[in-house]
């Protein structure tokens, strides 16, 4: 595989990797970047996504966009959550995972973003 | 003046094309809406599409569309951490034509269903979002609004296949954003592999496909599932399970499929595979209580839209196109009564209820609720079950009586009877 692995296990932190109670089954850190890059985009201009009120985030304290987002399109950057729209995969899940639907989440205009060659 | 159609469908995926086509046939005046650059570059499934439901639109489809393979081995592999438990079948009569079902890669397919359509008549509209429905004072659906200049568009009935993101029907206010309980996410990778390869791997020959579903591990317990299909010279890795899953995990989907193609039974299978492109998708899992109207004044919802996903039988692609047909039958009646009234429009409920998709929609509406309820059905048994074959099968020099106890105190030492039995019901209920 061509994909960056490593195999720190990414436990602690009150985060669970496994259903079992040791916490045994640990997940590979995956560069996910390295699987976008095999990915064929058309990046507009502005942005698709954005936070509709960022006090909301602030005071959000499980954060699971920054778990659930298969293209890691949101980070957690000096108190703001920050969003790299070119390489969202348009799933849609952050929209319907934000527990404060506070997700402004438009498709790319027509022609633009994620330009799937296989499907 | 906007243009006016008879028909403005929303969507270039299986329901939508299908619809467009079966409209553009009876002769009506039909524009197919796209927002992708082609149709099928936005689209994602895992992908096996049976043949039955388009074969009976366009007779022998399969001999001129771009398929993968034809699958005549289907198997499911209960896994643990280090095993797997192998139930399938592999059978000759999905060896012979016209087959059964194929897998297909989604870019490729949809290009070619759309232009299917087009030969028909209709007028295919690409790199266009639908953001919403118009509607008239009385609250009758006329048209919908595109991300165009100008770009309203007017018709007598609306066909919304916007696929699994319904921010149509929800900005038109006929449904509510989905909760992330009635909501999968699956990421997918296309690997590539040298044909022989995957022959030799799956013992196929020729255009002969083999697909896989593991449970279990695989999704570390989660509500969801793996998956591995043959395709000609790749394969199709992926992964799914529901959002609300991820999010109390803090699992990542991507690191989930990582840590499964590193799986002891599944890394032989990948093994010297190049990755040929990542992808993510949502699948509407709720099922049949989760589903929006299905049709009103002037519109109608049909595939992914109206949640037509049966997640348990891997059926979706299939409900999309029995949908779009029956919505285009009941579209087709409608404009020779004149008459696009939800009264009129009821039809493709009914259509839809004497067909294969209400009625399997209704049977399975308890099996995604109940097995989120019940997380050991994926996050323990598969374990327990892999350990006690495996005691079973290990020959050390223990007696047989003495290894079958042990397997029942390590049963029973995770469910206790009452357990064993309630979980026997509900799954009795969930599936039945």
């Amino acid at each position: 595989m061509n994909t960056a692995v490593d195999t720190r296990s990414r436990t602690g932190e009150g985060v669970t990797t496994g259903y079992r109670p040791d916490g045994r089954t640990g997940l590979p850190a995956v560069d996910v970047q390295r699987k976008l890059f095999t990915t064929r985009f058309k990046a507009d201009k502005g942005s698709h996504l954005a936070i509709k009120d960022p006090e909301v985030c602030r005071d959000c304290e499980a954060k699971p966009c920054l778990y659930f987002c298969p293209a890691e399109v949101y980070k957690w950057e000096e108190g703001r959550i920050t969003i790299a729209f070119e390489g969202c995969l348009e799933c849609g899940t952050c929209r319907i995972g934000c527990p404060f639907g506070n997700i402004d989440w438009r498709y790319p205009r027509g022609g633009f973003g994620v330009q799937y060659k296989f499907g | 003046m906007p243009e006016k159609f008879d028909v403005i469908v929303v969507g270039a995926g299986p329901a939508g094309i299908t619809a467009a086509y079966c409209l553009a046939r009876e002769g009506l005046k039909v524009i197919l809406i796209e927002r992708g650059e082609q149709p099928g570059t936005k689209n994602v499934m895992g992908g096996v599409l049976y043949r039955q439901m388009l074969d009976e639109i366009i007779p022998g489809f399969w001999k001129q569309a771009p398929l993968e393979r034809h699958v005549i081995d289907q198997q499911w592999w209960v896994l643990s951490e280090d095993s797997a438990l192998k139930v399938g079948q592999r059978t000759a009569v999905h060896d012979r034509e016209p087959y059964n079902a194929f897998t297909v890669l989604r870019a490729k397919f949809d290009r070619w269903y759309a232009a299917q359509a087009v030969k028909q008549g209709a007028l295919l509209i690409t790199e266009t979002v639908v953001t919403r429905l118009l509607r008239d004072t009385s609250g009758r659906v006329i048209g919908v609004e595109t991300d165009r200049p100008d770009g309203q568009l007017l018709a007598n009935a609306v066909i919304v296949s916007e696929g699994a993101n319904t921010l149509v029907l929800e900005a038109s206010g006929l449904r509510a954003r989905p909760r992330a309980d009635t909501m999968a996410v699956a990421v997918k990778e296309v690997i590539s592999l040298p044909r022989e390869v995957i022959e030799n791997r799956f013992q196929l020959q020729g255009d002969q496909g083999a697909v896989i579903e593991f449970f279990g591990d695989s999704t570390l317990g989660m509500v969801g599932n793996a998956f591995i299909y043959t395709n000609r010279e790749s394969l199709s890795v992926g992964l799914g399970a529901m959002i609300s899953d991820f999010q109390r995990r803090r699992v990542r989907p991507h690191e989930l499929l990582e840590r499964f193609k590193q799986h002891p039974v599944v890394a032989p299978l990948v093994a010297g595979g190049e990755p040929k492109e990542y992808m993510a998708h949502m699948i509407p899992e709720g099922g049949y209580e989760a589903m929006p109207p299905l049709y009103g004044d002037g519109f109608l919802v049909c595939g992914d839209a109206a949640g037509m996903v049966i997640a348990v039988h891997r059926e979706g692609s299939n409900l999309a196109i029995t949908s779009g047909r029956l919505a285009a039958e009941t579209v087709v009646e409608a404009a020779r009564a004149g008459d696009f009234s939800a009264r009129r429009l009821a039809a493709y409920r009914e259509k839809l209820q004497a067909s294969y998709v209400l009625q399997d929609l209704r049977q399975y509406r308890h099996t995604t609720p109940v097995i989120e309820k019940i997380p050991q059905f994926l996050g323990v048994y598969p374990s327990l079950v892999n350990r006690a074959l495996q005691e079973f099968l290990t020959v050390d020099g223990v007696p047989k009586k003495v290894k079958e106890k042990k397997i029942l105190r390590m049963i029973l030492k995770e469910r206790p009877v009452t357990a064993l039995i309630g979980d026997a019901w509900r799954a009795w209920r969930a599936f039945i």
